[in-house]
């Protein structure tokens, strides 16, 4: 379990990059409600946690794929595969993550870096 | 209704296809392609598949588990349309007619070529699957490549072929570069990147004719000059495909004439993609939008009115977006740079390839260009659909 930041510390509409390896992003919906999701767009390497919140997806900032907090699913193209959840707690005002053992759906230039490749 | 025809098998006709099925239209759906493709995305063509680091299985933009539920006529070309009482009928270049009671336009844009190279080797345009294969395999010789029209797709050919190690030059009538959608000083400094990697640029004249006999060996400039080519790609512009409703009643000006909810002057009838001409009630006229994410999104808009048919009342749209790849550099804009008075840099600057540019007509921003920037950029893209809704 990762401490993200306290609750008040993340206004709704924004999100917050936890810089683990790979990075996760934590989204405070419109809603009041929190996910978690691996924050590297399954298309191509871009910052989910940069991309455009409404309602209980986020838009990618580069290419626009949508992909759903909840479940992960992509909601719109170019992306293909749905990009990794993660459980969050939060417990005295404190955001946790509970990352998932899951393997990531990285793209493809990413995958390779992580691996010791060619970007 | 109960049968739905989209006519066009790219972007905005899978998009229109996916939005009747999410708006609960559970009727007969037809999708029909000029390509013999599945729908397949295009910004690559330019750039990772040209390149090669994308294959064709990348391009694909269905899931392997999507099921629209839909008749596809793949290689079908739409040829003719009429209204026959309470049907609308396309007819397809195979002599076949699709009768529908709604119909989704979607036929996209075609490449335009320079007059006179029919049957030349060696010259290419870009703009589908199959152009890019060949492209891709010429490009892989080698050699000297001559880009003819300074725009996006002519500059993101010429950054592909420089990383592949080919001799490139650009040549654009214009003065600047990209002046139409950056406008002139942006134009500029985007289209600086080429010759800051040693690809030439030669702005400002125009393109007499290609030499060769059986296969391009020149371009000849107005100005007597000649530049040596092993490959021409000719980059200036599309031209929407619409020939198809001539006389048909589906009024027609410089693509389909639509409401700012993809309505057509036909009952029953939506235009979407590149093919459409929508009203924009903030410019209080009609434009054509050739952006990946207007395909994308606009068929939602247009597929609730067509099942309305204007009964719901049309969201406005966010301000056009549009990316380019070119040297590595992501340039990222979205607005519209017609109507500016004034472009400042607000953050960065140009020569470190970082920064962000507002436009401002009369103070108030209407555009945003952005290198690098991808965070700021959305603060800045979504601002402006805050004060343009």
């Amino acid at each position: 379990m990762i401490p993200v930041c306290l609750l008040v510390d993340l206004p709704r509409g924004e999100a917050y990059r936890l810089d683990i390896d790979p990075p996760v992003s934590v989204f405070h919906t419109d809603d009041g409600e929190v996910f978690a999701i691996d924050d590297t767009c399954t298309h191509q390497d871009a910052s989910l946690a940069d991309g455009w919140l409404e309602g209980c997806e986020v838009e990618c900032p580069l290419h626009a794929s949508k992909f759903d907090l909840r479940t992960g699913a992509v909601d719109a193209p170019p992306a293909k595969r749905p990009v990794r959840t993660h459980e969050v707690l939060v417990q005295d005002g404190m955001i946790y993550v509970v990352p998932s053992t899951d393997a990531p759906n990285l793209p493809p230039c990413v995958a390779s870096r992580l691996a010791g490749g060619p970007a | 209704m109960r049968t739905v025809a989209v006519v066009g098998a790219s972007l905005a006709g899978l998009s229109a296809a996916r939005s009747l099925r999410k708006q609960g239209y559970d009727g007969r759906l037809v999708v029909i392609g000029d390509e013999p493709h599945r729908p397949y995305d295009r910004p690559p063509l330019s750039k990772e598949f040209l390149a090669g680091t994308v294959g064709e299985a990348d391009l694909a933009l269905e899931s392997d588990d999507e099921d629209l539920r839909a008749e596809w006529l793949l290689g079908a070309r739409a040829v003719g349309f009429r209204v026959d009482g309470a049907e609308r009928v396309v007819l397809l270049d195979d002599g076949r007619e699709v009768r529908a009671d709604g119909v989704v336009v979607a036929t996209g844009a075609v490449a335009r070529n320079l007059p006179g190279t029919d049957g030349l080797a060696g010259v290419h345009t870009l703009r589908t699957l199959d152009d890019a294969r060949a492209l891709r395999d010429e490009l892989a010789l080698g050699g000297r490549l001559v880009v003819i029209g300074g725009g996006f797709i002519g500059a993101e050919v010429a950054s592909t072929a420089y990383a592949l190690g080919l001799d490139v030059t650009v040549i654009e009538a214009a003065p600047t570069p990209l002046a139409g959608p950056l406008g002139e000083t942006m134009g500029g400094v985007v289209s600086a990147l080429h010759e800051a990697h040693g690809v030439r640029l030669l702005c400002g004249v125009g393109v007499k004719g290609l030499s060769g006999e059986t296969r391009v060996d020149a371009v000849l400039l107005e100005d007597g000059r000649t530049v040596p080519a092993d490959i021409v790609v000719v980059g200036v512009g599309a031209r929407p495909c619409v020939e198809w409703l001539e006389g048909s009643g589906v009024e027609l000006d410089n693509g389909v004439k639509c409401g700012a909810d993809g309505r057509t002057s036909v009952a029953g009838v939506v235009a979407v993609g590149d093919c459409a001409s929508w009203y924009d009630p903030q410019a209080g006229f009609h434009r054509r939008v050739e952006h990946w994410t207007g395909a994308r999104e606009r068929p939602d808009a247009a597929v609730a009115a067509l099942l309305s048919w204007g009964a719901v009342e049309a969201r406005a749209l966010r301000p056009p977006y549009f990316w380019s790849d070119q040297y590595g550099v992501k340039i990222q804009f979205a607005g519209h740079a017609a109507g500016a008075d004034s472009v400042t840099v607000e953050e960065g600057a140009p020569g470190d390839r970082s920064f962000l540019a507002v436009y401002r007509c009369a103070g108030q921003p209407v555009a945003v260009l952005a290198m690098n920037q991808p965070r700021l950029f959305m603060r800045w893209r979504k601002q402006l659909a805050a004060t343009a809704s």
